[in-house]
């Protein structure tokens, strides 16, 4: 009898042992990323606390709540991160919604549309857009030419060349999750609701709108976070004179070699992030944002 | 052509016909997706300094300056390197951390898992300055191992998620029997468990290749001097004028690209035969 148990408590042992050696087997990507993230972040985070005269000091808290030129980067931020959601949503999920319709092997095919910008060099993107958008680019070339408006617009380098850039190069991130959730509607439900009558739009938005919202949900958190801290496309196609956080945390180095500004500023930036992430994921669980709501 | 237009397109039977905005809405949209990136393709060959399309003179001009120039090329090999090394070291430590926490269940799994991804939420700008400040300590500024280092951790993410995913639909008991007839756990997951889940993990391994070849922002700040990749010459060069050797840049990354989708896809296709 005592062996028995013996034997049991030594397997448990045994068993936990193993799994313990099995969870170490990750530890080189952990230790990578406490080298690499945990421990830069940290230091930030401390460095925001520090004043000019090395004291510990709240002044760049503080200054960020005294200058308006902090509150306005903060609304632009907001502007554009919502903006670009907006109409990412508006024109992703038209198109998830044919792609995901079509049979498989054409919507293979038009599935390159989405995916090809997706893997293409954000830098290479945003540069096609900076020679189409200009004075002298081809998109007010051929409005012109077609008589849809006989002045050069300015398209670039404000926030109209800004909002185009971020669209582009965030649809894929909405359309793909958007499009995984309706893959994975049961047809049925739909026929269910029209064979008990339903017009074609009422089925639409009562059965199949409402299972396609965890898809939703999920491309329009991914876009909107990515949004908030966005700074190659802004930066190129803003021209200066759409200013996000991110981009003042850059100058902030780059030009004035402040530290504890940019720190405060990367730690506002980063803390609201994980707010709205900490405050998502109680409706969705964490893998269904980071794997596109599959 | 008239009768597709009536024939029901879904089991709500709305027909062809009735959803044609949808249609002519959809391709709208996908030329507006791709046009713009492909564009540069021809442009570049254009010979005029202005970019115009269709070109009037076409040359190879712009690419004799980015083939001639030892500042683009010196780039174009950081770049490179950089991408290959970090597909090199992210692949194997992101598929064993995948594979550890998949067969492991201890009570932090969880939290691991969040960590590991945690770079993907991160503002790339606050990664690009906190890890600029600890490599001017560390003496790892303008290297190649630090750029390996901190684009291994923004690709983790990616390589985990898929090589997680992948094992999700592998059925263990094989690698168990495989263990209960003998077999070293290693020899198990190398002989039994690795190549069924061979496609997530090149899937995987490109996905980090691309990562770090496109890679901007933390590559602005902590590649330079003898080191600077080519996102950063680009970005610098961006910010200045809008320079024709650019597109021909352009084109050859959008060629890198598509032939890595092109090979991932051909992995992808083998799986579902």
């Amino acid at each position: 009898m005592s062996m028995v148990r013996e034997n049991e408590t030594g397997l448990r042992v045994d068993g936990q042992l193993e799994r313990l050696k099995l969870f170490g087997l990750s530890s080189p990507a952990l230790l990578m990323i406490l080298f690499v993230l945990v421990l830069p972040v940290g230091w930030l985070f401390y460095v925001s606390f520090i004043g000019g005269d090395g004291q510990f000091s709240l002044e760049n808290y503080e200054r960020m709540l005294k200058r308006r030129s902090y509150a306005r980067i903060f609304s632009t931020t907001f502007e554009v991160s919502v903006l670009t959601t907006g109409l990412c949503i508006l024109i992703g999920y038209p198109l998830a919604y044919f792609l995901a319709q079509l049979p498989a092997r054409l919507a293979n095919l038009c599935m390159i549309a989405v995916l090809l910008p997706f893997w293409t060099s954000l830098l290479v993107r945003t540069y096609a857009w900076l020679v189409l958008l200009q004075k002298k680019g081809l998109v007010n070339d051929w409005a012109i030419a077609l008589g849809l408006w006989d002045e050069p617009i300015k398209m670039v380098h404000n926030m109209t060349g800004t909002l185009i850039g971020m669209v582009h190069i965030m649809l894929p991130f909405l359309i793909l999750p958007v499009y995984g959730s309706m893959k994975a509607i049961d047809q049925n439900f739909v026929k269910a609701a029209s064979n008990l009558g339903a017009s074609p739009t009422k089925a639409f938005w009562h059965v199949f709108f409402p299972l396609t919202l965890p898809g939703l949900f999920a491309g329009t958190l991914m876009v909107f976070i990515l949004c908030l801290g966005f700074f190659v496309t802004p930066a190129v196609l803003g021209g200066g004179k759409v200013i996000m956080v991110s981009m003042k945390i850059v100058s902030n180095i780059e030009l004035f070699v402040s530290w504890g500004a940019a720190s405060a500023l990367g730690v506002v930036l980063l803390i609201l992030t994980f707010a709205i992430l900490l405050v998502a994921s109680r409706f969705l669980k964490m893998d269904q944002i980071a794997g596109g709501g599959h | 052509m008239l009768d597709w237009l009536k024939k029901p397109a879904t089991e709500t039977q709305i027909t062809h016909g009735q959803r044609l905005w949808l249609y002519v809405l959809a391709v709208i949209i996908m030329f507006l997706l791709l046009a713009p990136t492909l564009i540069v393709v021809p442009m570049s060959f254009s010979d005029s300094q202005y970019l115009e399309f269709p070109p009037q003179t076409w040359s190879l001009r712009w690419y004799e300056n980015y083939f001639t120039s030892p500042d683009w090329m010196l780039a174009t090999w950081t770049s490179l390197k950089t991408a290959f090394l970090t597909m090199l070291v992210a692949t194997p430590i992101g598929v064993l951390a995948a594979y550890g926490l998949h067969a492991s269940n201890v009570r932090f799994v969880k939290v691991a898992y969040t960590l590991l991804i945690t770079p993907m939420m991160v503002p790339l700008v606050l990664v690009a300055i906190g890890v600029f400040y600890v490599y001017v300590q560390v003496d790892l500024l303008y290297t190649i191992t630090g750029l390996v280092m901190a684009h291994t951790i923004l690709a983790l993410p990616l390589v985990v998620i898929v090589v997680s995913s992948g094992l999700k639909s592998y059925d263990m008991s094989q690698e168990n029997a495989a263990r209960s007839l003998g077999a070293p756990r290693w020899k198990a997951f190398l002989t039994i468990t690795l190549p069924q889940i061979r496609f997530a993990v090149v899937t995987a391994a490109l996905l980090s290749f691309l990562t770090s070849f496109d890679e901007v922002v933390v590559a602005m700040f902590i590649s330079g001097g003898e080191n600077p990749t080519l996102t950063r010459n680009m970005f610098n060069a961006l910010r200045d004028q809008i320079d024709p050797t650019i597109a021909s840049i352009s084109t050859i990354m959008i060629c890198v690209t598509t032939f890595m989708m092109v090979l991932a896809q051909m992995f992808g296709q083998k799986k579902n035969k």
